[in-house]
């Protein structure tokens, strides 16, 4: 790996670059990779392998990273395939999910307002449902159809909700303290 | 190849000698040291028995210094040049320390770190927790005297998990002036988690409640199948049983109605406090009875109930860092498994009470809460000593506790790398210019995670120069953010469109440089007795050693990567390097250690190589090979 900066993190990890991954078999692999390079093995090593065990182990976590979550993983598929989901730029969007964003939203400002944790909670476990349901479809759009057009617009959306749930944390946060 | 012995595959790891190393607490109210003897983790004691070291360090007029209890005898006598809980000013400013107006040092507003000035002169942080790892240096290596071999090869110094990027720099800077050589600065929560993980074999999910004399952290940890994984930390860097002392002495004054008070009855009282608060978590109330200088006599007595009541707040005030580790790790308190306490103000029974009440389970006290830490690091230490055993087979995957960024324009702060993120880690941002012809660019680097800068710790600033002039917005500068294993970060920065690079490394302002450090030792009176040279010729020789011994075990294992010519190369360089250790000449010893490593660089590539195939198929190499 050291010497192909062109593997990609999927052929770092053995598995077939795809949205459906097994996770428990990512995270043995992550494991048994990081035993090898982690520099913690290497602290008593010559300095030009701890260098490299630095460089690696970083490697390692930045594609673990990538490959872990779901929206992470959709991204990197994209890039992979030569496709800018373009998040700043293109806010076009269907009508009817910018709607449910608006209330979403007004939902929140309302319950944290209102300093009610238990709506916090109902949005959260509704943003979940959502957010499940838009992962089922992208994993259609890029496993089955590779339609990394469609796929990229799913992205956009799974992408505004990830900023709804970071502000829900944001209120639950401020509400605790 | 005559020279090479190639080991069967079935023979394991060739016999090593066992190297010393030891793991150091070093604690705000007490430090200690802890090293693995047989396989077991034991903290190592003073020649009266004592395993804690008090943090507190006297200067005195003709230069000597006194430590520990000897300097805790004193203190209220001498309370301006006898310094305790000085881990509260490591890396800190003045504006940072709180209560400063009731401590009785003169403080002196140096930049990047507070100084104080003693009897003995200015001393920073720095200088004063080295003297506490050189009483701790020194009794590892009387205890190790007598053991296989009695050098002592390095040492894990923990850090609370929540210790900035400032605080960790000087924490390692101390280790370096004390003549350690630093292996690791480990989180102490997760120092804690391998010592309990490993004695009773857990897996699952483990909170750390970690509520020492000056810090809190909390982390949750994973624990699979040998691997230690933190998936997130929280804390607050100054907040300890030190507060609830304090809430206690300001309680006592009120009830006394104390006129203001002298820098020495501050300092019993204090004393008094800290007793009194020891005392009652085990019994109903407390007596506190003290003779101030005036001859004026202090006699209160508090109840258990009331003590509860006026530190209620301090107590609160860990349950939401613990909520944000929790969101953090998108868990909720049905997925820890269990609570683990460490640090001695975890034994208030109202601080177990509120763990419990919410995590819903109680916390699990059966571990000495003073000695856990320093025992985890021992065994940490032993592992980077390279003493492997086929028992200890487990690995450490830690995160950083605050998000790192860089200023942009109108004073926000640009998250590089978030919070929780897994060292080593690294992260690169591009900037351009906003001016025409712009030839240099000015870059702070600040960590925390607050949207304003002002809000943030300042971590560094440097200027990027001789970037060739352009339009406004056409040059890229990449700025890269490395996190090592340390969890210290190293800033560069490159502008590559033009084809001309400039790069430079930082080292954060409030860091020492390696010669400021040398300059430090010089001039400390502990080591003025000592020659630096022979310590440098010394220090040499044993990372000569080192190198040789790590470069025959890499052969051993891996020759037949190499082609002849290559193997005959890195050889010679290896013997050269062997027939300058016994000169007394530590530079020439250190360019022979260079020259072997420039002479490894390929081979250590392909090593590397060789280990993640082997990862990736699951079979060992030994196996593989034919």
């Amino acid at each position: 790996m050291t010497h192909n900066p062109n593997q990609t993190h999927f052929e770092l990890f053995g598995l077939p670059a795809r949205f459906k991954v097994d996770v428990a078999k990512l995270e043995t692999r992550y494991h048994e990779l990081q035993r090898e390079v982690h520099p913690d093995r290497f602290a008593a090593a010559p300095q030009a392998e701890q260098r490299l065990s630095i460089q690696l182990a970083t490697q390692v976590n930045e594609a673990y990273q990538a490959l872990k979550s779901p929206v992470a993983r959709a991204h990197y598929l994209l890039q992979l395939h030569g496709v800018d989901p373009q998040f700043e730029t293109n806010t076009a969007m269907p009508p009817d999910f910018l709607d449910e964003q608006l209330e979403l939203r007004e939902s929140l400002e309302a319950a944290a307002q209102a300093g009610d944790s238990a709506r916090l909670e109902v949005l959260s476990v509704r943003l979940r449902g959502e957010r499940d349901a838009l992962l089922a479809r992208v994993e259609g759009q890029l496993d089955e159809r590779s339609d990394w057009t469609q796929a990229a617009g799913t992205l956009r959306q799974l992408m505004f909700l990830e900023k709804f749930r970071e502000e829900i944390g944001a209120a639950e946060e401020r509400l605790e303290s | 190849m005559a020279l090479l012995q190639i080991s069967e595959p079935e023979d394991s790891a060739p016999a090593r000698r066992h190297r010393s190393a030891v793991g150091i607490d070093l604690g705000t109210t007490n430090s200690l040291v802890a090293t693995v003897r047989n396989g077991i983790a034991v903290v190592l004691n003073d020649g009266d028995g004592h395993a804690l070291l008090p943090s507190i360090v006297r200067y005195l007029p003709d230069g000597r210094v006194e430590t520990g209890y000897q300097a805790e005898a004193v203190q209220a006598r001498d309370p301006k040049n006898t310094i305790v809980s000085v881990k509260r000013f490591m890396g800190r400013g003045l504006k940072d320390v709180t209560n400063f107006e009731n401590s009785p040092y003169d403080f002196l507003d140096t930049p990047g770190m507070v100084r104080i000035r003693t009897v003995a002169g200015v001393k920073s942080p720095v200088e004063i927790s080295a003297e506490i790892l050189d009483v701790l240096r020194a009794r590892a290596e009387q205890a190790l005297i007598g053991d296989a071999d009695g050098d002592l090869a390095g040492a894990v110094i923990t850090v609370p998990a929540y210790f900035d990027d400032a605080q960790r720099q000087a924490t390692k800077d101390a280790g370096k002036l004390a003549g350690l050589n630093v292996l690791r600065l480990l989180n102490e929560p997760t120092a804690a988690a391998i010592a309990y993980g490993l004695e009773n074999d857990s897996e699952g999910i483990y909170a750390v409640y970690d509520l020492g004399g000056g810090t809190f952290d909390i982390s949750i940890l994973k624990l699979s199948r040998g691997v230690f994984e933190v998936m997130a930390t929280n804390g607050d860097a100054a907040l300890g049983g030190d507060d609830f002392d304090h809430r206690l002495f300001c309680w006592m004054v009120e009830q006394a109605k104390l006129a203001p008070l002298s820098a020495e009855d501050t300092r019993l009282l204090l004393m008094k406090s800290r007793a009194a608060k020891e005392f009652i978590t085990t019994h109903a109330e407390a007596h506190i009875s003290a003779t101030l200088g005036s001859g004026e006599t202090v006699d209160v007595t508090v109840t258990q109930k009331q003590f509860w009541d006026m530190t209620r707040h301090l107590v609160a005030k860990t349950l939401g860092p613990a909520k944000k580790a929790l969101r953090d790790a998108a868990l909720d308190v049905s997925g820890i498994k269990g609570v683990v306490m460490v640090g001695g103000a975890t034994r208030m029974p109202h601080v177990q009470q509120a763990v419990a009440e919410l995590f819903r389970q109680a916390p699990l006290t059966n571990l000495d809460p003073d000695k856990v830490v320093a025992l985890g690091a021992a065994i940490q230490a032993d592992v980077l000593a390279g003493n492997k055993t086929s028992g200890d087979d487990w690995l450490l995957l830690d995160v950083i506790p605050l998000s790192l960024g860089i200023e942009t324009m109108g004073g926000l702060a640009e998250k590089v790398i978030p919070r929780n993120s897994t060292i080593p880690v690294a992260r690169a941002q591009e900037f351009t210019t906003f001016k025409d012809g712009q030839s240099a660019m000015s870059l702070h680097v600040v960590q925390g995670e607050r949207e304003l800068v002002s809000d943030c710790r300042s971590l560094a600033r440097f200027e990027l120069r001789g970037i060739p002039p352009m339009v406004a917005g056409a040059a890229r500068i990449r700025v890269t953010f490395q996190v090592d294993a340390d969890g210290l970060l190293s800033v560069s920065a490159r502008e590559s469109t033009s084809g001309v690079e400039t790069s430079v490394a930082v080292k954060p302002s409030y860091g020492l440089t390696d010669e400021q450090i040398t300059h430090m030792l010089r001039d400390s009176f502990d080591h003025a007795r000592e020659d630096v040279h022979l310590r440098a010729l010394r220090e040499q020789q044993v990372e000569g050693g080192r190198m040789l011994e790590a470069t025959e075990s890499a052969l051993r294992e891996d020759a037949d990567l190499l082609s002849a010519g290559e193997l005959a190369a890195i050889r010679a360089e290896a013997e050269a390097l062997r027939k300058t250790l016994s000169c007394t000449d530590h530079r020439a010893i250190r360019s022979a250690i260079e020259r072997l490593n420039r002479a490894t660089e390929t081979f250590a590539g392909r090593r590397m190589d060789r280990s993640v195939k082997g990862a990736l198929t699951g079979r060992h190499i030994e196996n593989i090979r034919t």
